[in-house]
């Protein structure tokens, strides 16, 4: 692939991705903001590709669009009022999201300009990254690991105790 | 076990009769400096989808279905019917586009296209033939359990935005069903990998190749394998929303489910990627479990029948024929067996399916540890 279409292709993901989220966040109609979720995390796994990080982009589609998107539209539909879109929150707090807004942007451009940039290393990765993950995972990363895993089961029961059926109500 | 999968037997091409030959000088290919070797690739899928469906998904599966029920099928245009599937495309695209006045216009028109795109992007992963596979992803059949994800976002814009109450029931049926079969067809893909060692699904098929033919295969590595072998041709079925599983479409009750207000084109295109989705899990049980491009014909001392019939244009017959073979299989259930109900669908899926996919998981884990 040559250089201009590799270039082409990003910045035509870059656009996607940012358009998206912009249209996220302004739209007026809530379901189209959600629907609008979908162009936003395609474009990061698009993104993630072009890092050389396949597996994360695949991960990215799979927890985010099969998983939390659609939980995302189903909440979304289960709205009141969904088809009025002229809704407004009551409670608009400019100066503390005005603060944070500075403050992420601030460490962004603090970590970026203390870490020389985003240079890509010398050396390119060589084999498969899936089976690195996995050695990774598996050996120096084991206790997180396990700490999440133990996590997502505590979550599954409690879920399966909500939404269990009661005898004593019918 | 060999590692070198293209015989010599083979046609030479002026592309190359290495592995991935033809895709990479495809990816190489420019005219003045555009790169229409990437957009050819990109296509190649797209018109197999399109020529297949109207052969063999719509004419085959009439006929089929016909044959089953001791029918004839159609037979009015042409010879034995044969142009009826051309009628019945110049109607569509003759129809008017009707978008319903109370159907949120933005996801009624979106929807269709989302939908086949979720359908289309597991192809580019699917190696079609040993010198042709539109990406070779180093986890290639992660993306391609993983895509369809985006399948359930164009059904429920789909249904929500048809603003019907049939479309709804149905778009929300198909996701929970898709959403819960990931699950067990995951699981049970996972041990294909486990065996193969491997995402990538060039590797998995050239792990599958050896003189023997069909003994490689690594659906006759262990008698296991034959429990996520049945899993996820069960789950595969739900995924793509087929008989019995077809409860998103189900006629008798919802009328057509999630499409239908649709007609004309988008109808069309909601079909094609029904077919599209039916052929892809169909190339993957059959790179997963069948060999994939490999032929299955074993060596028979001096009748060198696997050598013969092994190589890129051979890998291309056979791909296609172990797809069409488990399309088969699903035109042939979809008109043997009855529709579930949504509580049964829920209940095999997570009480059957789900639990015999993590028993075989744990034996396949056994077997691949100790038994050489």
């Amino acid at each position: 692939m040559s250089n201009t279409t590799y270039t082409v292709i990003f910045y035509l993901f870059a656009a996607i991705t940012v358009c998206s989220a912009a249209f996220v966040v302004f739209t007026r109609n809530v379901i189209y903001s959600a629907f609008s979720l979908l162009f936003t995390f395609f474009g990061v796994a698009a993104l993630y590709v072009f890092l050389s990080a396949d597996f994360l982009a695949v991960t990215q589609v799979v927890v985010y669009v099969g998983g939390i998107l659609v939980l995302l539209l189903f909440g979304v539909m289960f709205t009141n009022s969904i088809m009025n879109p002229g809704q407004k929150s009551e409670v608009i707090h400019l100066f503390p999201g005005f603060i944070l807004l500075v403050g992420m942007i601030g460490t962004m451009l603090y970590t970026f300009y203390t870490s020389n940039g985003w240079k890509a290393t010398g050396t390119t990765l060589q084999g498969s990254i899936v089976e690195r993950i996995g050695y990774e995972t598996m050996s120096h990363y084991v206790l997180p690991f396990e700490m999440v895993s133990i996590l997502l089961l505590a979550a599954l029961i409690g879920a399966a105790f909500l939404a269990r059926f009661d005898k004593r109500e019918n | 076990m060999s590692t070198t999968p293209l015989s010599q037997f083979s046609i030479p091409l002026l592309m190359g009769n290495n592995l991935n030959g033809w895709s990479e000088a495809l990816v190489g290919f420019n005219l003045l400096g555009l790169p229409l070797g990437l957009v050819i690739l990109a296509a190649i899928p797209l018109v197999f989808i399109a020529l297949y469906s109207l052969t063999y998904g719509v004419y085959g599966e009439r006929k089929i279905s016909a044959f089953m029920q001791d029918r004839l099928g159609p037979m009015e245009v042409g010879k034995w019917g044969l142009l009826q599937t051309i009628a019945d495309i110049l109607k569509l695209l003759q129809k008017e586009d009707i978008v319903p006045t109370s159907a949120d216009k933005f996801l009624f028109v979106i929807g269709p296209g989302i939908l086949f795109v979720g359908s289309f992007l597991a192809y580019a992963v699917l190696p079609f033939s040993p010198a042709f596979i539109g990406a070779s992803l180093n986890v290639g059949l992660f993306f391609a359990i993983g895509i369809v994800a985006i399948e359930v976002v164009g059904i429920l814009a789909a249904g929500w935005g048809s603003n019907n109450k049939w479309s709804l029931y149905g778009a929300v049926r198909s996701v929970a069903q898709i959403v819960s079969y990931e699950i067990p067809a995951a699981i049970a893909l996972l041990c294909g990998a486990m065996m193969a060692g491997t995402l990538d699904m060039q590797k998995i098929n050239i792990l599958q190749s050896g003189s023997y033919g069909f003994a490689h295969f690594f659906l006759f590595h262990s008698p296991i394998a034959w429990i996520p072998f049945l899993i996820y041709f069960i789950a595969s079925l739900a995924e793509v929303n087929r008989a019995p599983f077809d409860i998103p479409e189900a006629e008798s009750e919802l009328v057509a489910g999630y499409f239908t207000e649709y007609s004309g084109m988008k109808f069309a295109v909601i079909f094609l990627a029904e077919y599209g989705s039916m052929f892809m899990v169909s190339a993957i049980i059959s790179v997963v479990f069948l060999g994939g491009w490999n032929s299955p014909l074993p060596n028979l001392g001096s009748l060198a029948l696997n050598t013969w019939t092994n190589g890129p244009i051979w890998g291309v017959l056979w791909m296609i024929s172990k797809g069409f073979f488990f399309i088969f299989v699903q035109m042939w259930l979809r008109w043997t067996l009855p529709r579930l109900r949504v509580d049964q669908l829920m209940y095999l899926c997570w009480k059957v399916l789900t639990p015999f996919a993590f028993i075989s998981f744990v034996l396949t884990a056994i077997w691949e540890i100790y038994v050489p």
